[in-house]
């Protein structure tokens, strides 16, 4: 028999979704798929798209796993754009060619609506919907200074969000009286327009767009319909989507009055041969504008193609979001439409918070929910909603501040199996279940099996509790001991050694571990003792914790001699200190190389050598340069204002001043900062730990990147900081990775690893979520004022200076090293 | 095997040189020696070759001292391989033997057993 075909119009989330779910199911054997996509990218994370100002390239926002779209019976065409429908003929029609098929599937989402404004044509008639969209969106703002988004929705927030990262002023204008009024209510709208506006964000509410002129001061003017005016450089449409239902429309296809292309359960369109699934399609009067009803929807008809009994019923439209630290939540029906139903509020105008319950008039359901400034409550009210759980006695009880008579957050034990636990992808409490009877043993195996938090990842946080509480009741102990001596974390060690003021490796051994400790253990615990107290790494008790760079402060070679870098803070040095330099380098013959930290290294020093050398070093004015550390490396600058004609602050200034507060701080791996005196980033800030970009109004802070074997764009963390907020948030950043990072850990994959990832770190250190911030910031000057240049203590310590001897008992050097000169310097033979 | 009390042993360097919990390397007629003080622990004292086989560097002296599964050992500083204290045996690569002799404490000199490579003294 030969195969049927199939053609699947819409390569996004919905139609990806379709293809791996249908291909994984025994009908994919006969059919062969033929999938048009009008963009030129493969399926992506369009719920995630603004990430792709945060660093994500396309390839990282991609839905298919490589190779996907290669394998037998399924073909996919980008960049073509299918422009009609020959129901009759059933062939699709594209600008290459007409194409057969004998089932067709519509996944072609939906449009962003642009009001037919005059005067809403080139950079002030953007939209926000596809990579390409963002791409012109940037383009244009590099050229600007402010920027407006028509629409304050959730897209619109998001939207003015990204203006606002990209560096833009940014405005939102919007033609209701409050902010998102699909899911909040009017006081929960007047409190997030107010925190919105205190991040810098302008609100204009019950404004009309009349027309878009030339303007004064910018690019354009809006005028409203009240007589007032706006000037801005670009405008972002963000005034709701439509259903891109004109291939339906043109081929007769039964559509909704607003539009939408009418399908019934099983996803089926007029046309028993065409189906339709996702943000074009219109089931029971309704469009989903989210991605979780439309993979449902993908389900549902892979499993009908596939013979299984299957329905779409519906599906939950509740949100929760978080904008620049504000969290927003709104669940089912959140206006209390339902007849006769109950409500509860409360809020707080102290703290910015407002919670309100909207329960069945038996007050045992319930039915709805709002919240503003803090989502904590979410996840525990949307199980309440979503499986109909009866509320406790007092069901404010549940959005009451946590004190004596708040009921408890529900457990995940309390929750039944049925309980959907994701909803993009539709997992269930069960499911779940199932993956850990079947072997899974961490959250990463649950989400390889299930794909549950692969969506929008607003259920982490649930997931974890589950997962740990099903393990925990299973008697699964999950190993993360450090080494064979101690069945601790580090996390843990440092809090023990913290806590219990321990001072050294023998007490910490003696009290917590066992046997005589190892190469893994001793230089955490050394790093950690060194992180708290910042005695010298020489110290006595300590010596021998140290790998040998630290031991001798210096970076061992592969021949056994080490290398020396001495401290160019933010990489400014004079020629005096250069010729010193070069000078010891001369004498000693050291191979001489500049590093990418903007820095002098100096190959070849043997042990009987480093003394000496350092001894001249310090004499003219130089310092450890803890190249041989896990800690502080480099802080890279530009030479911003002080000379370029760019630069709007002084990035050698404050890089200075960085590198000297957290030199010698050590940590679980090394940190590397830069700082750029403009947005041209000439210091590369975004490749870094610690990243600071300079604004005309304080500086940008990017956090938690890295170069090396995988890199990693940082993330804008918080926007036009002062200097003392810089440097705030600089110390409660690094000092929550000391305290929490594991050993060997990079920010990067540390912050990636945190429950909750950047939200997670942006509310601890600047909504002090966990109350540390203090704790934090006084650590950290601990630190700062006890530091002390090793090699200088040790020059002036005989004692010290002991082990830097080739042979105890002899004067010379080690006999074997042999050195070739190559290009006027000596390397290795 | 040797008799340890045939030894012929010579002095080395001063107990005061060592370093509790670590290393040093000494010279002997053209032999690089690395050698340990884990105090309290077995003979105290361990006498390995200063030869990294691996690396080619002579650097054994300058690794991480320990114990795995209850054997003292020493780490690699280049690669980090582990070589048991006691006889000089590479756990990651059970091929490779670092030469080891025997060697004592005699009040405050450190002595070494030489002519026979292939024992300790204990
Ligand atoms: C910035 C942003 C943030 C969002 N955040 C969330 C969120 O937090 N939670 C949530 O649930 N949802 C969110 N959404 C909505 C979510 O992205 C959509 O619900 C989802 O993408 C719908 O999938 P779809 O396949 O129906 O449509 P789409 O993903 O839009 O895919 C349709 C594809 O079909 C193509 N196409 C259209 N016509 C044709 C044609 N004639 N020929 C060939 N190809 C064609 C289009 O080019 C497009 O690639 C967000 C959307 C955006 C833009």
């Amino acid at each position: 028999m030969s195969k049927q075909q199939m053609i699947v119009i819409g390569n996004g989330m919905v139609g990806h979704h379709f293809v791996e779910q249908f291909l994984a199911s025994d009908a994919a054997a006969d059919y062969q798929l033929t999938v048009f996509g009008e963009e030129p990218h493969v399926a992506y994370d369009r719920v995630h798209l603004s990430d792709y100002f945060n660093g994500s390239d396309a390839d990282a926002l991609c839905l298919a796993k490589p190779g996907f779209y290669d394998q037998d019976g399924v073909t996919l065409q980008l960049d073509e754009q299918v422009t009609g429908i020959d129901r009759d003929a059933k062939q699709v029609i594209t600008p290459k060619g007409r194409y057969d098929y004998d089932t067709l599937v519509l996944a072609t989402g939906s449009y962003p609506f642009v009001p037919p404004i005059p005067g809403n044509d080139n950079e002030a008639g953007l939209v926000y919907r596809t990579l390409d969209d963002l791409d012109a969106i940037r383009d244009a703002a590099a050229r600007s200074k402010i920027g407006v988004v028509v629409g304050g929705g959730l897209l619109g927030l998001e939207a003015a969000n990204a203006l606002k990262s990209l560096g833009l002023k940014a405005h939102v204008v919007e033609f209701a009286p409050q902010l998102m009024g699909v899911q909040l209510d009017g006081e929960a709208g007047e409190l997030l327009k107010s925190k919105i506006e205190d991040l810098g964000v302008t609100v204009h509410c019950s404004k009309a767009t009349q027309q878009i002129v030339a303007g004064d001061s910018c690019r354009y003017k809006m005028e409203f319909s009240d007589g007032e005016a706006l000037e801005t450089d670009l405008i972002v449409f963000s005034a709701g989507i439509r259903p891109q239902d004109a291939l339906g429309r043109e081929s007769g296809l039964e559509l909704g009055e607003r539009g939408g292309i009418v399908i019934d359960s099983q996803c089926r369109t007029s046309d028993e041969s065409i189906y339709a699934i996702g943000e074009c399609a219109l089931w029971n009067g309704q469009i989903f504008g989210l991605v979780a009803p439309g993979y449902t929807m993908a389900k549902t008809l892979a499993a009908y193609l596939n013979d299984e009994a299957a329905g779409f019923t519906g599906a939950d439209m509740s949100t929760k979001l978080k904008l620049l630290g504000v969290d927003v939540g709104s669940i089912g029906d959140a206006h209390g439409r339902t007849p006769e139903a109950l409500i509860y509020k409360y809020s707080n105008q102290a703290e910015g918070t407002y919670r309100k319950l909207v329960v069945s008039p038996d007050n045992k359901q319930l039915l709805g929910a709002v919240l503003v400034g803090d989502n904590s409550y979410y996840d525990t009210l949307l199980q309440y909603a979503l499986n109909g759980l009866e509320l406790p006695e007092q069901p404010d009880s549940l959005i009451l501040p946590a004190m004596e008579g708040a009921a408890p957050a529900l457990g995940a034990d309390a929750l039944p199996e049925t309980a959907t636990i994701c909803s993009c992808l539709n997992v269930t409490k069960g499911q779940i279940v199932e993956a850990i009877d079947a072997g899974a043993v961490t959250v990463a195996d649950v989400k390889e099996v299930t794909a549950a938090s692969t969506g929008c990842g607003g259920c982490a946080a649930l997931l974890k509790n589950v997962v740990d509480s099903e393990l925990e009741q299973r008697g699964v102990e999950i190993s993360n001991d450090l080494c064979e001596h101690f069945a601790y974390s580090r996390e843990e060690l440092y809090h023990l050694v913290r806590v219990e003021g321990i001072a050294s490796f023998d007490e910490l051994l003696k009290r917590y571990g066992k046997g005589l400790g190892c190469d893994i253990c001793k230089p955490t615990v050394g790093s950690i003792l060194a992180s708290c107290w910042n005695d010298h790494i020489h110290e006595l008790p300590h010596v021998g914790l140290q790998d040998t760079n630290d031991t001798f402060m210096a970076n061992m070679q592969k021949n056994g001699t080490y290398s020396v870098v001495p401290r160019v803070p933010g990489g400014e040095i004079t020629p005096k200190q250069l010729i010193a330099l070069g000078m010891v380098a001369d004498k000693y013959q050291l191979y001489t190389k500049i590093t990418g930290g903007q820095r002098v290294d100096l190959f070849g020093a043997t042990l009987n050598q480093l003394p000496l050398i350092w001894g001249e070093l310090i004499d003219a004015g130089f310092e450890t340069g803890h190249a041989y550390g896990k800690s502080l490396r480099t802080v890279k600058s530009c030479v911003g204002s002080t000379w370029c004609r760019y630069g709007v602050q002084d990035s050698v200034g404050m890089a200075i001043r960085l590198e000297n507060r957290y030199k010698g701080l050590r940590a679980p791996h090394k940190i590397k900062f830069a700082v750029s005196g403009c947005t041209r980033e000439c210091a590369e800030a975004q490749s870094k730990d610690i990243g600071v970009i300079a604004t005309d109004k304080g500086w940008n802070l990017y956090v938690c990147g890295n170069g090396g074997m995988k890199p990693r764009h940082a993330d804008l963390f918080a926007t036009d900081l002062d200097d003392a907020t810089l440097i705030q948030y600089i110390d409660r950043v690094l000092m929550f990775y000391i305290k929490t990072g594991d050993r060997l850990q990079r920010t990067s994959v540390w912050m990636e690893n945190l429950e909750g990832g950047l939200a997670y770190l942006q509310d601890v250190v600047i909504n002090d979520s966990l109350g540390l911030g203090q704790q934090l910031e006084q650590q950290m000057e601990h630190v700062v004022a006890t530091y002390q240049c090793e090699w200088k203590s040790a020059i002036n310590d005989p004692e010290k200076l002991k082990r830097f001897r080739q042979f105890v008992n002899d004067e010379r050097e080690d006999p074997d090293l042999q050195v070739v000169e190559v290009r006027d310097q000596l390397i290795p033979a | 095997m040797s008799n340890p009390t045939e030894l012929e042993w010579l002095s080395l360097c001063d107990k005061d040189d060592l370093i509790p919990g670590s290393g040093i390397a000494a010279w002997l007629d053209g032999e690089q020696i690395a050698l340990f003080y884990l105090p309290g622990i077995g003979n105290e004292v361990f006498a390995l070759s200063n030869h990294d086989p691996i690396a080619n560097a002579n650097v054994i002296a300058r690794g991480i001292t320990g114990s795995l599964e209850q054997q003292p050992v020493v780490a690699s500083p280049l690669y980090k391989q582990h070589y048991r204290l006691d006889d000089g045996s590479c756990l990651e690569q059970p091929e490779l033997t670092l030469k080891c002799w025997p060697v004592r404490l005699s009040g405050n000199r450190v002595e070494i057993g030489s002519d026979s490579p292939q024992v300790n003294a204990a």
